[in-house]
């Protein structure tokens, strides 16, 4: 970083020091070590003083490391800022919502998986894909096997070749996949006004606050304040980074109709499709929990165990007495 | 002292009982420590679980 300053730059820096320090001329800027002052700090801050090439390289360095941590992290810690955006603009932090799940011995609510799963068939599946889910992972979680399969048969997928050659349609299995709403991304872009639909089998991995945001964006939507400008085939969302989202709003009130005679209010819609989208981004969640208190409880009796043993043996070592008995004199 | 004792005789003092026994030990105490865990997770959790909202969607064969 010196090396590339021009030669004269640490020069005419130590004429600027000169020509702005000139009273100060008369201190003698050599000090031997015998002379030197009794703080040691005080002769180090003479030393940097004293030297003019020393005090511009000081300079140099500090205005550069400065200025190089202001280039890569943006901001310098511990100095306040003022934005002319509002928070906001960048995406408003969801609330945390008491979900059945988040405790650290909650399962998931099996009933709102499968609500959330009515959801996502009736209005997300439209345009959203859930490629990392197969039928057969929702049997034993929110439908029994014979309604899952009962649900595949109703989807066609390309199967073969067969001894022709060919490829063919043939009615779901339980380990074919869901299928996507659109056969590839140009498709979707195409169909949405040039914005992709995100896969949601990880949605809720993937986006900073996780199961509160999503639920935040869906319940979100809401007028543009005064002077907020938004292009055709937007929709303003406080929740979403940069306020304006292409999903127009979906959940309304008595959109899907449940089986089990839940009330389909908005909030009980989203509610109940983040769960069934935690789900799919989680599955082993209520295995691993239940794991987690099992392996809690041993490690810690364990642990006990081997502080008391610990203790045990090493109560001999700790609390033995040495005592040094010099050799008698021989006469 | 003298459970100690009994055990030491009844259990450690042959090779051939001390191993079975531990054998036959871990395997009861993983039983039972899973059965108790369950039993409190079933619990903990009632009503949420799939096997306590199966039986309305089961078709009677």
């Amino acid at each position: 970083m010196l090396a590339r300053l021009p030669a004269g730059a640490l020069k005419n820096v130590a004429a600027l020091r000169s020509a702005s320090f000139n009273g100060a001329r008369n201190i003698p800027r050599v000090r031997f070590a015998s002379t030197s002052s009794s703080s040691s700090s005080s002769s180090a801050f003479e030393f940097l003083t004293g030297s003019r090439a020393a005090l511009a390289t000081a300079t140099v360095l500090s205005v550069g490391s400065v200025a190089w941590y202001a280039n890569l992290y943006g901001t310098l810690p511990f100095i306040g800022e003022v934005h002319a955006n509002s928070p906001a603009e960048e995406g408003l932090h969801p609330p945390h919502y008491p979900w059945s799940h988040s405790g650290w011995l909650d399962t998931f609510d099996h009933a709102s998986i499968r609500r959330g799963y009515q959801v996502y068939r009736e209005v997300c599946a439209a345009c959203h894909s859930l490629d990392r889910i197969a039928w057969r992972n929702l049997v034993g979680v929110s439908h029994t096997v014979d309604e899952v399969k009962a649900m595949a048969e109703e989807v066609e997928y390309e199967d073969g070749p067969n001894d022709q050659g060919e490829m063919f349609m043939r009615p779901g299995k339980l380990s074919d996949y869901m299928p996507a709403p659109y056969p590839n991304e140009e498709a979707a872009r195409a169909s949405n006004g040039g914005a992709l639909p995100p896969d949601l089998s990880l949605i809720v991995k993937a986006r900073h606050g996780g199961a509160d945001y999503i639920f935040s964006l869906l319940t979100g939507y809401r007028d543009p304040p005064a002077g907020f400008e938004i292009r055709d085939g937007m929709n303003y969302n406080p929740y979403f980074p940069g306020n304006a989202i292409s999903m127009a709003r979906v959940l309304f009130d008595g959109l899907v109709e449940y089986e089990d005679g839940t009330p389909a209010t908005t909030s009980q819609m989203a509610k109940d499709v983040v769960t069934f989208l935690n789900w799919a981004a989680e599955p082993e969640h209520d295995e691993r929990k239940k794991n987690g208190l099992k392996a809690v409880i041993l490690f810690t009796t364990l642990w006990a165990i081997s502080i008391y043993v610990k203790r045990f043996k090493w109560s001999v070592i700790k609390s033995r007495k040495i005592v040094y008995t010099p050799p008698a004199d021989k006469p | 002292m003298s459970l100690a004792n009994t055990v030491y005789n009844a259990i450690v003092k042959r090779n051939s009982v001390f191993v079975p026994t531990i054998f036959v030990g871990a395997f009861a105490f993983s039983i039972g420590f899973d059965v108790g865990i369950t039993k409190f997770w079933d619990t903990w959790n009632k009503g949420k679980q799939w096997k306590d909202i199966r039986d309305k969607y089961v078709e009677q064969a």
